[in-house]
């Protein structure tokens, strides 16, 4: 066995299962809200387009769900298997949060989840409702919980220490720390647009195989209006969300906006190579002072450096290049999302086939805008685990790196052959007809597989 | 409260991981047994837990939950302890919860490898759940005749969960799977009462910590009736197979809850055989608890929440009483 340090190990596999787990809530959490959004629909108009837009939604949903639930399972595991140490210095504060999801959240989602997808003729359609929405509440629920440890992790307060054991002053200081509403907002706006540019995405590409039913179009408007909406507000709160983090871990934005000395005046680079060993950033396209306005709101104002924070800063070019994704991701939303409402409300078209491109291309840019902004979170915090107080290397489990580079290999295994299988599984899912086509192939005694394409079909049911 | 609290918290946790053991036993049990069914017979098993199986699973997370609110020192140790069978675990699970839904959305001639998949996941998952429990059991131990026993362990959990899920399906099925069904039950009855025996019987051999509660004079004599009633409650199980009057004529619930009341003690005698310690001969639950302010916090959600999440469960129970019909999203 190569001799890797089984630290670097114990991290990369829990970043991995992570980074494999949030693919899902990220999904689940907003579409949750957006089939119940089908579903009222439905309910108050009547009109059965809305339930077969529920009827497609919903099946890709209990997917993601399954795996969002089988791989958070593991995450639950995973605080006792690599990081024991976190849990024994930590766990009067972790303990209880991680408790209040199981208990608030998890059953709730789960529960109800069975009545979601199989109670439909069981129950009379107000109780479906209601266990859509209380699916949907889960999801946010538990977004709720874990995101208010992870704030505290960033951003403790609340506690004392005894004995190098952290201990509860007040419960309320803890749940809302400082960096929490801005973490809960940025999340679940992110998650809605994940699962907004899902369902765009997969719509459009059905408008262009012209597999799509009447419902696909209503689906595509709604998930734009929602989309227009939420991709600039992403801006807005992501901008609150780092004049925060400025406030609390300044070598985190340090390395967010590659500033290597602390200085006033400084220029934003747009693009550039961080290297730590020279301590610059090469090839650096720059937009003078830029920095100091964005963060300081000053065009003189002073940033602190990196040159602060030596031995106990992260790593500079994966935060500063993540950062750079994530923010590059919110300006295609911010872009694709207009364009579809210019489209589709100012000028009264339908997608023209340059949009449908555009937007199937963008289908799981949400997931590529979570991984990054999670990485800059994450990453952006070593080497501490909880900021200033404790340090990752000092709680990881002393697992051989033997042991621990077969179970990251056979996770790894794992969690391709799932996301293969997955996004195999929604492609074909989406080449299916809609249910509409099939009732009007059946009806008409046409052959399935070669649906023809007419805008005024029959109600589909 | 000091002395309450862990107390409270460790009935809860061993509540939580005996429910699972029940709900997702019967699930993973389903899964044992798919091998042996047809593929339209199959469908009907596996949509006879579709409801039920992601609320069942969540009990274990509640369980481990608990040990890590409540005893995170154990937590750590355990879980560390533990690491290659809680890896394979967590890879059966995770494979047999994908295979669920994929297997009813994948192009058809996928099918087939998603059930084997199912199946697969099912059977993994509960060896490496009872290779868990005995390395428990022999309170961490790595000598060879701990492994040995784990893996006595390793075997006789599959033939509970088989045993579950075939005494499911006696309640949600009617016709030549209930044929089938009772036919299971009845061959995997004589192994596992067998391998309950031996596990029974290794016990005490293999933790000095155990044998001392069981035969000591008189403390030894509370333990007596667990033993007693689970072979009552087992004879009578093996007759109800036997006769099958009872189980044909409306009265199919009987063997699950036979079934349910040999868990209970058996939680029940391993609760008494374990505490107070919470790591056999190692740690007891006061040593490992979080701090008194923490539990309490917990303790008032978990009063007001676990009342209602059994409300809630048996309400959805209620939703879907009776025997399954194919398993559809309308
Ligand atoms: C912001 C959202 C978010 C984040 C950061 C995490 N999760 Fe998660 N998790 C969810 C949002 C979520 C969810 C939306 O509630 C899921 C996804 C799909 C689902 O079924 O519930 C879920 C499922 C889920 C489950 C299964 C629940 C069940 O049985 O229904 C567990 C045990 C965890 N998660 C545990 C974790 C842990 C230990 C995390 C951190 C290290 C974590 N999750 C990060
Ligand atoms: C362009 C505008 C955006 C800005 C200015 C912005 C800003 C930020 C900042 C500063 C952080 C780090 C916070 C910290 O840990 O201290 C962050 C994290 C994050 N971002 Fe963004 N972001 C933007 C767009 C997006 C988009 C489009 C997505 C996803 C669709 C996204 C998803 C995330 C996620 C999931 C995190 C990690 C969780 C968190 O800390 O909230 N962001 N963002
Ligand atoms: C869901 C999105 C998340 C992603 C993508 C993510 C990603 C990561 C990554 C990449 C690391 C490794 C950092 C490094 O070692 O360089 C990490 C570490 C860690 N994260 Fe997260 N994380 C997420 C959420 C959370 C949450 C919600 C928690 C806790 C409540 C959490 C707790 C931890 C812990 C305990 C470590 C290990 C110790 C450390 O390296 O600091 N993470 N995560």
């Amino acid at each position: 066995m190569p001799d890797i340090d089984p630290f670097i190990l114990a991290r990369a596999q829990f970043a991995a299962n992570i980074s494999f787990h949030i693919l899902f809530p990220a999904i689940t959490m907003g579409l949750g809200w957006i089939l119940l959004f089908f579903r009222v629909r439905f309910t108050t108009s009547g009109d059965p387009h809305w339930e077969n837009a529920y009827q497609f939604w919903v099946k890709i949903f209990a997917l993601s769900f399954a795996i969002g639930v089988v791989s958070g399972i593991t995450m639950s595991f995973q605080f006792g298997t690599n990081w024991p140490g976190f849990m024994e210095k930590t766990g009067n504060i972790s303990g209880p949060l991680l408790g209040y999801e199981v208990l608030t959240a998890f059953f709730l989602e789960a529960t109800f989840l069975g009545v979601m997808l199989f109670g439909k003729n069981r129950v009379s359609n107000r109780v479906h409702l209601l266990a859509c929405a209380l699916v949907a509440v889960g999801t946010t629920l538990s977004a709720f919980w874990i995101l208010s440890l992870n704030s505290w992790m960033q951003t403790p307060t609340g506690y004392v220490i005894r004995d190098g054991v952290f201990f509860v002053e007040s419960w309320w200081a803890i749940i809302f720390n400082p960096s929490f509403p801005y973490r809960l907002a940025h999340m679940l706006i992110a998650s809605m647009l994940t699962a907004s540019f899902l369902v765009m995405g997969i719509s459009a590409w059905r408008m262009k195989q012209k597999v799509d039913g009447p419902a696909t179009l209503k689906i595509f408007k709604s998930v734009a209006v929602i989309a227009m909406v939420l991709a600039p507000l992403q801006v807005f709160v992501g901008d609150l969300h780092g004049l925060n983090t400025l406030e609390h871990q300044p070598a985190k934005v340090a390395a967010i906006e590659g500033v290597w000395e602390t200085h006033s005046g400084v220029a934003f680079t747009v693009f550039g190579f961080p290297d730590e060993k020279t301590r610059t950033t090469k090839f650096a396209l720059e937009i003078p002072y830029a920095a100091s306005w964005i963060l300081t709101h000053d065009i003189n104002g002073e940033i602190r450096g990196l040159n602060e924070f030596e031995g106990e800063h992260p790593p500079v070019a994966i935060v500063f290049w993540s950062f750079r994704v994530m923010v590059a991701i919110g300006m295609l939303m911010i872009l694709v999302a207009w364009w579809a409402g210019w489209q589709l409300f100012v000028r009264k078209q339908k997608p023209g086939p340059l949009l449908l491109h555009a937007a199937s291309w963008m289908t799981f840019s949400g997931w590529v805008g979570v991984l990054a902004g999670w990485y800059v979170t994450e990453i952006g915090r070593q080497p501490w685990i909880v900021q200033g107080l404790l340090k990752s290397a000092d709680v990881v489990a002393d697992h051989s790196s033997g042991v621990m580079l077969s179970t990251f290999t056979a996770y790894m295994a794992l969690y391709l052959f799932i996301l293969i299988s997955y996004i195999a599984t929604l492609r074909y899912m989406a080449t299916k007809p809609a249910a509409s086509l099939i009732a009007l192939g059946e009806l008409q005694g046409m052959s399935v597989s070669h649906p023809t394409h007419q805008p005024a079909l029959p109600a589909g049911k | 409260m000091e002395f309450w609290l862990p107390l409270f918290f460790a009935g809860a946790m061993g509540l939580a991981l005996l429910v699972y053991v029940v709900l997702d036993g019967y699930d993973l049990g389903i899964g044992l047994l798919l091998p042996l069914a047809s593929d339209q017979e199959k469908d009907l098993m596996i949509a006879s837990i579709g409801p039920f199986w992601d609320a069942n699973e969540t009990w274990i997370v509640l369980g481990i939950g608990i040990l890590l609110i409540a005893f995170p020192q154990a937590h750590g140790e355990i879980l560390t302890a533990m690491y290659i069978p809680v890896t394979i675990m967590l890879m059966g699970l995770i494979l047999r919860g994908i295979a669920f839904d994929f297997r009813a959305k994948a192009i058809a001639r996928k099918k087939d490898m998603w059930n084997a998949i199912f199946a697969g996941g099912s059977l993994v998952t509960a060896a490496a759940q009872g290779w868990m429990l005995g390395t428990y059991i022999t309170g961490l131990n790595h000598s060879g005749l701990s492994y040995l026993f784990s893996f006595l362990i390793a075997l006789t959990l599959p033939a509970l969960y088989v045993l579950l899920g075939a005494a499911w399906l006696l309640i949600k099925t009617e016709g030549e799977l209930f044929d089938k069904a009772l036919r299971w039950a009845r061959t995997a009855i004589l192994p596992m009462g067998l391998a309950l025996l031996l596990v029974s019987i290794a016990t005490p051999l293999i933790s000095q910590t155990i044998a001392d509660k069981w035969f000591t004079f008189p403390q030894g004599l509370r333990l007596l009736p667990i033993p007693l009633l689970s072979s009552v409650i087992y004879l009578g199980l093996l007759w109800l197979l036997k006769d099958q009057k009872h189980l044909r004529g409306g009265s199919e619930w009987m063997l699950f809850t036979g079934l349910i009341l040999l868990c209970v003690l058996a939680a029940l005698g391993l609760a008494y055989s374990i505490l107070p310690d919470i790591i056999i001969g190692r740690m007891t639950i006061w040593e490992s608890a979080s701090s008194t302010d923490s539990l309490l916090f917990t303790f008032w959600g978990t009063a007001i929440v676990l009342p209602a999440i059994i409300v809630y469960t048996f309400f959805v129970y209620r939703i879907f009483r009776g025997k399954t019909t194919a398993l559809t999203y309308e």
